[in-house]
């Protein structure tokens, strides 16, 4: 942030300084909001709302003040005199905003208004007079040092100084409502300090140098190529994109009308076309997508190998299951699918076969993980570009139909009740939502 | 003995002296990473160049959320793609009442009947979605994970079973929910993690995280090793989001940029600033086909960019503090996002105009 101020600054380049007229007095070097929007606007070529906002945060915490209205820190695009606070009071030099100075500035103020201040800092002072009674014969003494030299200096000089010391206290004790611009949330980092180094022991060093020789010895794939890649993915991927392409029969979110969500559930009779076309796109999306997963369980039980699918479904179940199965759920996959004769013997390479026979005598989660690593691949190459060139793939999208867009209603202020969708976990099985529920609207669970 | 482990030739001293002929190549290796090297690179945008620019976007609030009574720190879809879970820096959400002042990772189970949350108390606890009103849902939580210092992400992985940490002691681990155990755990960050997402590749096996000492480390679950890691930022990384094919990953930090990493060619790929954004982005996530990076910054707004282009799309407004997460809805709809103004914004494309007039041919 720093930077940009800087720049403002700038007596050739920044922002047009001159001199304002403020009631009687002038003071040097102001600046107007709307300059100040002009100038952002242009030197990062943004537009007007966004060289606002921009501006705006600047104001907010404490960079640019305003000189007419100091007790709201606003940006206002026109010609209310701005000036540049100085680096003493910018909130980066994280000077700690003490009890006392506060204190001493609220005292100031309350003999300069002869004891009106703004609520809140009534309460401040308040409190503050409690907490640090001890002192306060000191805080009222440099008070009243302070304003006698004060007193002074011209009248210019002072009201910019009042203004300064104004902004920095509404930026470090901002008034009940408004938001606490020097707010940072969790304290990070804090872990650093007090981690225990780790012991530069022979693992640690045998562990470094395995992760040296992988990370020099990996292939690495020209970044042209997998540009190319990102480049085909979006293109294929685009009209299947909501956000990009829009989705028929209109995006549920516009138009409060769930059809789109109705049509794309998990388990629908009918998919749409562009749900068919992206099984085509990979494996993967066909196996995410129920009804593709099914679909395809079909063709392979006409093609006799649907014990393939089975498997990897048993072993995906393994894998992310709870602990406390792995055993059952390993011994349940051995009778069922690997045991010689088994009902639904898979056909694996014997050498996958006997390692995975070996690791069944130590079961964990991952002592699947390359037979079913085998079987996927099994499929992927050559049962899944069958399904794809079957008639029953083509069938299913020429079967497909394409939404018809919803028309505008003619009325479009006409508010529709909104209903909560049934959420997952009321029902013990999942059904598809009837046509009658409504959209998940604003009460969700937030 | 501290030389347990070593073979007979082997010392402590030859190992320390290998490992550091290791340490002095990946400097080099790293300087190559960055996507400025451009005689090594080619920049993202070139290669987009025949791509057609995307239009102008006009994205419309459609829900505005008021629920929170605070700040809103973090959310997640549920796959039905209509309800989202959210949590605040006032233990409040769903009526449960956390015992902890910053609720600041919550994530819901694939199978919408759970959701897991923690923060501050240096826990995840799982609490069961129940709707009736009879019941006590602290009652039913459970204690899963247990860190020594704060959680600051979790994820179930593709079952409701497992969860996957991160937390501010440096370290991110993989829980069992229905035990509680441990199952792996990933040491390698310098500083506190910040941020984890899980792959969406066919086997499945890999999470990237994100943490305060600059790097995004890519993970195998299975033998809790780091496979990758990409150092160019420089600032803290808030946010990491894997590309949807899988073979890339954004990140967004404290240094107002987001970068693309590629996980095959080990290497930045492009950067995503402009000069006139000066606030850290806290969030980041891609739209359905990887063409659009969301991102929400700490100065209130969220920026669109084009992946491929490497350019802004538009800028939207509206919240009036910090944007403090955003989530894409799983089909891609709409997305939401979560800020310190207390509360949730989810936010649709109404329409977008072409940059030019498209020919019909015929």
């Amino acid at each position: 942030m720093e930077r940009v101020v800087v720049s403002m600054q700038d007596p050739d380049q920044g922002v047009k300084m001159r001199s304002q007229r403020l009631l009687v007095t002038v003071i040097p070097h102001a600046v107007t909001g709307s300059d100040v929007v002009q100038w952002l606007a242009q030197k990062f070529c943004v537009s007007e709302e966004e060289a606002l906002h921009l501006g705006a945060v600047l104001v907010q915490h404490g960079y640019i003040y305003p000189l007419r209205d100091p007790r709201s820190l606003m940006l206002r695009p026109d010609e209310t005199p701005y000036r540049f606070q100085t680096p003493y009071f910018w909130t980066s030099t994280l000077w700690p905003a003490a009890e006392l100075d506060y204190a001493i500035y609220l005292a100031k103020k309350n003999i300069r208004k002869r004891g009106t201040l703004v609520d809140y800092e009534k309460d401040c002072y308040d409190r503050l007079h409690k907490k640090i009674n001890h002192a306060w014969d000191l805080v009222l003494m440099q008070a009243r040092e302070q304003l006698r030299a004060a007193k002074q200096r011209r009248k210019g000089d002072r009201l910019v100084i009042a203004c300064q010391e104004q902004t920095y206290w509404l930026v470090n004790r901002p008034p009940p409502r408004a938001p606490n611009v020097l707010e940072q949330g969790p304290g990070r980092g804090s872990c650093a300090a007090s981690r225990v180094l780790m012991t530069k022991s022979a693992d640690f060093y045998k562990r470094e140098i395995e992760y040296f020789r992988k990370a020099l010895g990996r292939t690495r794939v020209k970044s042209s190529i997998c540009l190319e890649a990102y480049l085909s993915f979006c293109g294929q991927r685009g009209p299947h994109d909501p956000l990009v392409s829009g989705c028929l029969p209109s995006n549920p979110w516009i138009s409060d009308d769930d059809a789109y969500w109705v049509m794309n559930a998990p388990t629908v009779a009918a998919p749409t076309k562009l749900r068919v076309e992206r099984w085509g796109f990979s494996f993967r999306e066909l196996l995410e997508d129920p009804v593709g997963r099914a679909h395809f369980m079909d063709f392979l039980g006409k093609e006799f190998s649907g014990e393939n699918l089975s498997f990897w479904e048993a072993c995906e179940e393994l894998r992310y299951g709870a602990q406390a199965q792995v055993p059952t759920l390993v011994d349940a996959v051995y009778e069922q699918f690997l045991a010689p004769g088994a009902a639904r013997w898979v056909n694996i390479d014997s050498r996958t076969m006997e390692q995975t026979l070996e690791g069944l005598h130590q079961p964990h989660r991952y002592v699947l993980d390359d037979a079913q690593l085998h079987i996927y691949m099994l499929m992927k190459k050559d049962s899944y570009p069958r399904f794809l060139k079957s008639d029953m793939y083509k069938g299913l999208l020429a079967e497909a139909g394409i939404p018809l867009e919803t028309k505008r209603r003619v009325f479009p202020f006409m508010w529709r009740p909104r209903h909560s969708s049934p959420s997952p976990a009321l029902l013990p099985t999942p059904v598809e939502p009837t046509a009658a529920c409504g959209l998940g609207g604003g009460d969700g669970v937030a | 003995m501290a030389t347990e482990g070593l073979h007979e030739n082997e010392t402590l001293a030859s190992l320390k002296s290998e490992a550091e002929v290791g340490g002095s190549l990946e400097p080099r290796r790293l300087r190559l990473q960055r996507g400025t090297d451009y005689g090594l690179v080619l920049p993202v945008h070139q290669v987009a160049e025949r791509v057609e620019a995307l239009g102008q976007f006009v994205m419309k609030t459609r829900r505005t959320l008021k629920g929170h009574g605070n700040k809103v720190l973090c959310m997640d879809w549920c796959k039905d793609k209509r309800r989202i879970v959210s949590s605040s820096q006032v233990c409040h959400e769903h009526a449960v009442t956390m015992p902890c002042t910053w609720v600041m990772a919550c994530a819901y189970a694939p199978s919408g009947c759970a959701i897991a949350c923690g923060g501050l108390d240096n826990k995840c606890s799982v609490y069961p979605l129940t709707f009736d009103k009879n019941e006590n849902m602290a009652a039913k939580k459970k204690s899963v994970a247990m860190h020594t210092n704060y959680l600051s992400a979790c994820s179930f992985t593709n079952s409701d079973m497992q969860i996957l940490t991160a937390s501010g002691d440096g370290t991110c681990a993989l829980w069992d929910v229905e035990s509680g155990q441990l199952l792996q755990s990933f040491h390698g960050h310098g500083a506190d993690v910040l941020c984890l997402d899980l792959a969406p590749s066919e086997t499945g096996n890999t999470f990237v995280s994100g943490g305060c000492d600059k790097k995004a480390m890519v993970w195998d679950m299975r033998s809790g090793q780091c496979v990758q890691a990409f150092e160019t930022h420089e600032s803290d990384i808030n946010s990491v989001r894997y590309y949807p094919s899988g073979d890339a990953f954004a990140s967004g930090s404290d240094d107002a940029t987001c970068r693309l990493y590629d996980l095959r060619a080990d290497r930045e790929v492009a950067i995503y600033s402009k000069e006139s954004i000066i606030f850290g982005a806290s969030s980041v996530d891609f739209s359905l086909s990887g063409r659009l990076l969301f991102a929400g910054y700490n100065d209130y707004t969220i920026n669109v960019w084009d992946v491929l282009k490497g350019s802004r799309v538009s800028i939207l407004f509206g919240h009036e503090n910090r944007v403090s997460t955003l989530r894409v809805s799983p089909d891609g709809t709409a997305f939401c996002s979560g800020s310190w103004d207390h509360t949730l914004r989810v936010r649709g494309m109404v329409f977008c105009f072409p940059v030019c007039e498209r020919r019909e041919d015929g």
